[in-house]
């Protein structure tokens, strides 16, 4: 079987879910090898075997901290020329999409971005893609060279199948580009000790009628009552209210998770593409026009403030 | 010192319109208005915020709006203009239609070199194609540094440095010009075009160019140049309406109870 190369996203060795997600859906188009990079690289065989990796290409250097992009394409490159990759799988962060397009244009292949789905076809892997706010879905696939593919976290389920992982270590050489773009100074996000908003199977948002940052108090307790991660609308982000990371929408995170809780949020079409394939919708906003009812599987037309804090308790309550 | 900055935006359609795609599985452009990309806004927003900042130290700054698209596209090109952008490039040509992203990235990167560039700012990623390649793809062409998806940045003498917001670190960043960048909607405020900054738009130099001055293969774009194929498209059904219910002071419990029901508790 064909061998498909899957590009790793871990943090100091630590196998980010959607690479699991990846390695799942690679199974279904050939055999995958897995490729990691950085520091701690070594230590994701075990994960990356126990998900179905064949063979793990591991390297590590200082180049992948402190250059941007770059040194990272370099490698992928240096992979795709060692092993007869039938296609090329990324995670479509947005620095995964930029490795992604980069390897594609050096290796003479097309690209395809944001897949939510991936199956084998006769003419190579056709990639499902969920476009125009979520209104359209597009299935395509590269027509020319290697397919390099993008696929989107949440896109499939992890399912563990044990394979040998066999590590052995990637030759690469970094090219005169690599180090172009100097990462001068990191400061680490603090940790919330919430899931990942765009890895989390339910995620619980405030926007502008959560009206102050205080209120959000609100939203983070119905969301650790139900384990969930927190998420704002731009409006909520842009008042100063809750940081830009956890912005759901066009130019924030793109959720797709088994549900989704809206409170005073109106569902404007930016916030809607980045939330519109979420599984199943609930919206609380005291406005009954509000355009994010038509989207929900359950809405309640009410005030947030008796309606999220009354939930809560009804979760708390329900799991003892 | 001159500095010639140059700002590639797109034309899109309309994203609170009736968007939907032609026969030809190809974004429909003609049933629906089209307006410039609003995050190319914040490209023009920071490149006018980086002339504004040279000149007054001494520097000699042009900044060039390009886009590569039909003829309806100029209304972007005038927008970028009225804001206060020096000129404008349109790469037009009937071949492009059904252009791939590496496709329209060898446009882009042609058109760019054609026009001179010490700096080029895009924004983070067009409305409507949503990839965010761009900036990285012209970058791996022209073969200078990227320094994408940028919250904040300031250019001194030659270099660029700005700062990249991830998911799990904050970067400050620095490259040597000439470069790329690519700005979020974080940057700042965008301006508003001003009614004597629209009057002078009109008079701005608009330069054509189709793909024989850029010295394009036409087998290199279009269709036949595309390196993906869309092989078909489905209008999702819209989300069958679900329970609506007025609270009556007892919504927050029935919510808990329909949750319970979905098993999510
Ligand atoms: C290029 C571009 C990109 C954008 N990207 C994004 C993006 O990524 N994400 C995003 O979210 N937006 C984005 N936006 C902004 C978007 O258009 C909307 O402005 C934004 O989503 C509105 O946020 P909101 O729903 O919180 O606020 P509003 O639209 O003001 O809605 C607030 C809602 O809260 C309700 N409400 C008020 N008080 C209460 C209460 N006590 N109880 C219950 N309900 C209450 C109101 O009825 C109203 O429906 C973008 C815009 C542009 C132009
Ligand atoms: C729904 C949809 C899905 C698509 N999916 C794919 C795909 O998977 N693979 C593929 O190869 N192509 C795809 N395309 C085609 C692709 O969108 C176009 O080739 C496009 O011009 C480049 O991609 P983008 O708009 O997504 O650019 P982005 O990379 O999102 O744009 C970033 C920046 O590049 C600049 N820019 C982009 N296009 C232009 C332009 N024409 N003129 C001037 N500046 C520009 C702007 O500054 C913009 O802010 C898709 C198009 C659509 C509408």
């Amino acid at each position: 079987m064909a061998e498909v190369l899957v590009y790793v996203d871990h943090v100091d060795g630590a196998v980010r879910k959607p690479t699991l997600e990846l390695l799942t859906l690679a199974r279904r188009i050939g055999e995958p090898v897995a490729v990691a990079l950085g520091n701690g690289a070594g230590d994701t065989a075990a994960a990356l075997a126990e998900h179905g990796a064949v063979k793990v290409l591991t390297h590590e250097a200082s180049e992948y901290a402190d250059y941007l992009v770059v040194p990272k394409v370099d490698a992928l490159q240096a992979a795709v020329e060692a092993v007869p990759a039938s296609a090329v799988l990324v995670p479509s962060s947005a620095e995964g999409k930029e490795i992604a397009a980069r390897l594609a244009l050096r290796i003479g292949s097309g690209i395809i971005t944001d897949a939510v789905d991936l199956e084998a076809g006769d003419e190579g892997p056709v990639a499902t893609q969920s476009v125009f706010a979520a209104s359209f879905t597009t299935k395509s696939r590269v027509s020319k060279g290697t397919p390099v593919i993008t696929v989107k976290p949440n896109s499939a389920a992890v399912e563990a199948a044990p394979a040998a992982g066999t590590v052995s270590e990637l030759n690469v050489t970094f090219g005169g580009l690599a180090t172009g773009t100097k990462v001068t100074g990191r400061t680490p996000r603090e940790s919330t000790g919430r899931p990942e908003l765009t890895e989390a199977a339910i995620v619980v948002s405030g926007g502008r009628g959560v009206n102050g940052s205080e209120n959000f108090a609100l939203i983070e307790a119905l969301a650790d009552s139900l384990g969930a991660a927190v998420g704002a609308s731009r409006a909520a982000v842009d008042a100063g209210w809750y940081p830009h990371t956890n912005q759901v929408g066009q130019t924030g995170k793109s959720v797709s998770p088994q549900l989704y809780i809206a409170s005073g949020i109106s569902g404007a079409i930016q916030h809607r593409a980045g939330m519109q394939t979420s599984k199943t919708i609930v919206a609380i906003n005291k406005d009954a026009e509000a355009p994010i009812f038509d989207l929900v599987d359950y809405g309640v037309v009410g005030d947030l403030f008796d309606v999220v804090p009354q939930l809560t308790e009804g979760i708390r309550i329900r799991k003892g | 010192m001159s500095l010639r900055i140059v700002v590639p935006v797109k034309y899109v359609p309309d994203a609170t319109g009736d968007r939907h795609f032609a026969d030809d599985l190809t974004v429909d452009r003609d049933d629906v208005d089209g307006l410039l990309s609003e995050l190319d806004e914040y490209a023009v927003e920071q490149a006018l915020q980086i002339s504004e900042d040279r000149q007054e130290a001494g520097d000699d700054v042009e900044i060039t709006v390009l886009t590569v698209g039909p003829e309806d596209a100029k209304d972007a090109l005038r927008k970028a203009l009225s804001m206060g952008a020096d000129k404008a490039v349109h790469v037009e040509d009937d071949d492009l239609h059904g252009t791939d992203a590496i496709g329209t990235s060898l446009v882009l990167a042609k058109a760019i070199e054609k026009a001179g560039y010490d700096l080029v700012i895009s924004g983070m990623a067009s409305t409507d194609g949503t990839m965010g390649v761009m900036p990285a793809l012209l970058a791996e062409r022209l073969g200078v540094p990227q320094m994408t998806l940028l919250s904040e940045v300031t250019v001194e003498d030659d270099i660029v440095k700005g700062r990249r917001d991830g998911d799990t670190a904050s970067e400050q960043l620095e490259a040597q010009l000439p470069a790329i960048v690519s700005v979020t909607d974080q940057s700042g405020e965008t301006r508003y075009p001003s009614f004597k900054g629209i009057m002078a738009a009109k008079k701005k130099p608009v330069t054509s160019w189709g793909l024989s001055e850029l010295e394009i293969d036409t087998e290199k774009v279009g269709h036949e140049g595309a390196c993906t194929k869309v092989d078909a498209v489905a209008e999702l059904p819209a989300r069958t309406a679900g329970t609506i219910l007025k609270d009556d002071g007892e919504g927050g419990k029935q919510l808990a109870a329909f949750l319970a029901e979905r098993k999510f508790i």
